[in-house]
């Protein structure tokens, strides 16, 4: 007993984390490159926001460099060199998201109000002052298109992903290919097809069920991906555990496979939605863009909200860009909307009811 | 085998069959789920069809001009009729502006996500990886409109700025010149936007291959003594290079085939324009876009031409794309 207790207590420790002599460091090496930035726009003609950051990037990476080489030698130098590069890049990649947010809400939210969500563009201009007025059409119109792709596209897609994770026959290949294939098809094709296969030949004019077979053939690739990546994570356990109780295999896809990756496989569709819901070339060649409340996709223009916005963009008045960024910031607050909800449906654990 | 199971197998009159032929049931769940599955192979080749029988005669008509010609003029008669022999449709002008455009695009966002997707594989702490690719992944859903709108309104006032100082010192080299100062919604700025939209994509592939490399490697490079940066030059790098070269010719896709941004963001102009500061451009899907309002019957056949093109255009790099990142990754995306 004695010689355990004797043994003595190792306190952990970190030789890798930051000692308060590095932290001093980092502190000055910053504080450097802010004074040499500011320094130099005051000094050369350079002036500007861009001049700032240029500067004090390029001092703070010159600087880093040096006290590192002082410290640890070259190696280490090029390595904070590297660290400070590749965060530039994730600053320079995170940054326009910022910004398209901020600038959405601060140029969207004023126009923003509630005769928006109750009235439609029928007897108003967009140039109208922006309490005339409203787009409940164009969400009506981006409702019944996105739901009618949906119909069109969800049973395909899941089918897709059915056959390649499941019945795996000599076609897996190919199709895994086109499909990786079709996701790459611009939108303006997809309309442009439409238009050569439908419009032309049979209905001579614009409707909405036209957009929604575009955006079907936009909205199949994303569904079908996502969903076998769902299936494939379904354990193989219940896959056999349905065939040993003497299920055939439609059974066992039905009643034990698809249940089981019912969240994955909405999650799915929801991406599918989030992808087409702002598509706007294919919207412009095939649904028209109507004022007014249009609930028949068979007949007639359909507004839509990609098409309101296009439509406010074009008129140009500042009451007009106003509208545009107001149907904006609603449209993406569907997309984020469904994107979380994709998100929080997702990150549950597959199999789970 | 005792001889009580065979006269009692012997007392059944009837054997039970035993066969690997799939039930009926089974067989109509395969014939349908296999009809789903070749559903792709049925979209892509209608488009093609149709693209091909509305363009053909087009391409009969203008044969290879149709490619190396940059003049697009249809001429229209007194009697109202296309004047078919005087018009001309080319599509050349067109097609360098989509793949200048692309390229600016994959010049500037393919550092930018390498760079943000070893930050996220290799430095990023748990929390602010998190955070970011989601922000990333919501990217990937931006509608098009809404870039077109941002770069149009809010990225046009800095890359002014940015296009001028270029051409105050690069002016020298030929794709910076400038022959009027016209520097506002030039091919650079379109294609600085299109450089953001294809970032999450390249981000989202050339993160998913990084984060395969086998980690006996990176800890192997570690032990030997290896600084980050070495790890990366020997063990990252080497794993990953043509997965990321995949990853590249999605987005280069992406960019080719972007309509509604290029059209809101750039002067659409119909001329070969080489100076990509200059405040005039296009591409194969914006032209469509522009033309398509006003165009006869006949016109529209010429730009089904022009899509078929891009199509066929974008499904070869795709094409591409994926073959690289399936051989590479075992997952393409």
């Amino acid at each position: 007993m004695t010689i355990e207790t004797s043994v003595p207590q190792a306190t952990p420790r970190k030789p890798w984390s930051a000692t308060p002599r590095d932290r001093i460091n980092t502190g000055l090496v910053l504080l450097g490159a802010i004074v040499f930035s500011f320094a130099v726009v005051a000094v050369t003609p350079m002036k500007g926001k861009l001049a700032y950051f240029a500067m004090f990037f390029i001092a703070y990476l010159v600087l880093e460099y040096v006290v590192n080489y002082l410290k640890a030698g070259r190696p280490a130098a090029v390595d904070s060199l590297f660290r400070g590069l590749v965060t530039m890049a994730i600053a320079a990649a995170v940054t326009p998201i910022a910004s398209i947010l901020i600038t959405v809400w601060l140029r969207g939210h004023h126009g923003l109000h509630l005769s928006l969500f109750t009235s439609d563009m029928r007897s108003n201009a967009f140039t109208d002052p922006v309490s005339q007025g409203g787009l409940v059409h164009a969400i009506i119109g981006t409702f019944l298109l996105v739901v009618f792709a949906m119909i069109i596209s969800v049973p395909i897609g899941i089918l897709t992903a059915i056959y390649l994770t499941e019945i795996r026959g000599r076609f897996t290949r190919p199709i895994e290919f086109l499909v990786q294939a079709m996701s790459g098809v611009p939108s303006i094709v997809a309309g442009l097809f439409i238009y050569a296969a439908i419009l032309v030949p049979l209905t001579k004019t614009v409707n909405g069920i036209q957009g929604s077979l575009a955006l079907a053939i936009l909205m199949i690739p994303t569904v079908a991906r996502t969903s076998q990546e769902v299936l494939k994570l379904i354990p193989a356990d219940l896959r056999e555990a349905g065939l040993a109780l003497g299920g055939t295999q439609w059974r066992s896809v039905a009643i034990v496979v698809v249940p089981a990756a019912k969240s994955g496989l909405i999650t799915a569709m929801i991406l599918g939605v989030a992808r087409v819901a702002g598509e706007t070339a294919p919207i412009l060649l095939l649904t028209g863009g109507s004022g007014a409340k249009n609930y028949n996709m068979f007949n007639g223009s359909m507004g839509s909200l990609p098409n309101y916005v296009w439509q406010a963009f074009a008129s140009g008045t500042p009451e007009a860009i106003t509208r545009a960024w107001a149907g904006i910031l609603v449209l993406l607050v569907i997309v984020i909307a469904l994107f979380a909800a994709a998100r929080t449906l997702g990150n549950r654990k597959v199999g789970a009811k | 085998m005792s001889s009580a199971q065979v006269t009692e197998r012997q007392a059944h009159p009837e054997k039970r069959v035993i066969t690997t032929r799939p039930r009926l049931s089974d067989r109509i769940f395969r014939g349908i789920v296999t009809g789903g599955g070749l559903s792709s192979l049925l979209i892509l080749g209608l488009i093609l069809a149709f693209l091909l029988y509305n363009g053909f005669d087009t391409f009969r008509q203008q044969g290879i001009h149709f490619l190396t010609s940059s003049n697009w003029q249809a001429v229209v008669s007194d009697a109202g009729k296309v004047d078919i022999a005087n018009s001309h449709f080319g599509i050349a002008a067109m097609l360098i502006g989509t793949l200048i455009l692309s390229f600016i695009a994959v010049a500037v966002g393919v550092p930018i996500s390498v760079g943000a997707a070893i930050y996220l594989t290799f430095y990023a702490p748990n929390s602010i990886k998190k955070i970011m690719v989601t922000a990333i992944d919501l990217m990937a859903a931006f509608p098009s409109v809404l870039f077109g709108l941002w770069g149009f309104f809010v990225l046009e006032g800095s890359a002014e700025y940015w296009a001028k100082l270029i051409h105050k010192y690069l002016g020298w080299i030929p794709l910076f010149k400038l022959d009027a100062p016209y520097v506002n919604r030039s091919p650079f700025i379109a294609g600085l936007v299109l450089a953001i939209m294809i970032i999450p994509i390249v981000t989202s592939i050339s993160r998913e291959i990084f984060s395969q490399t086998p980690l006996d490697r990176i800890q192997a490079a570690y032990a030997l003594g290896g600084t980050r940066f070495a790890m990366l030059r020997a063990v990252a790098f080497p794993y990953a290079r043509s997965g990321i070269v995949g990853g590249v010719m999605l987005g280069l896709g992406r960019a080719m085939g972007e309509t509604v941004a290029v059209y809101t963001v750039l002067n659409i102009v119909y001329q070969v324009n080489w100076h990509i500061l200059f405040s005039a451009g296009g591409n194969v899907a914006s032209m469509i876009l522009l033309k398509f309002g006003e165009a006869s019957p006949y016109e529209i056949k010429a730009l089904m031409a022009a899509g078929l093109v891009l199509f066929i255009l974008t499904l070869i790099v795709n094409s591409l794309a994926n073959l690289i990142v399936t051989r590479t990754g075992k997952s393409g995306r």
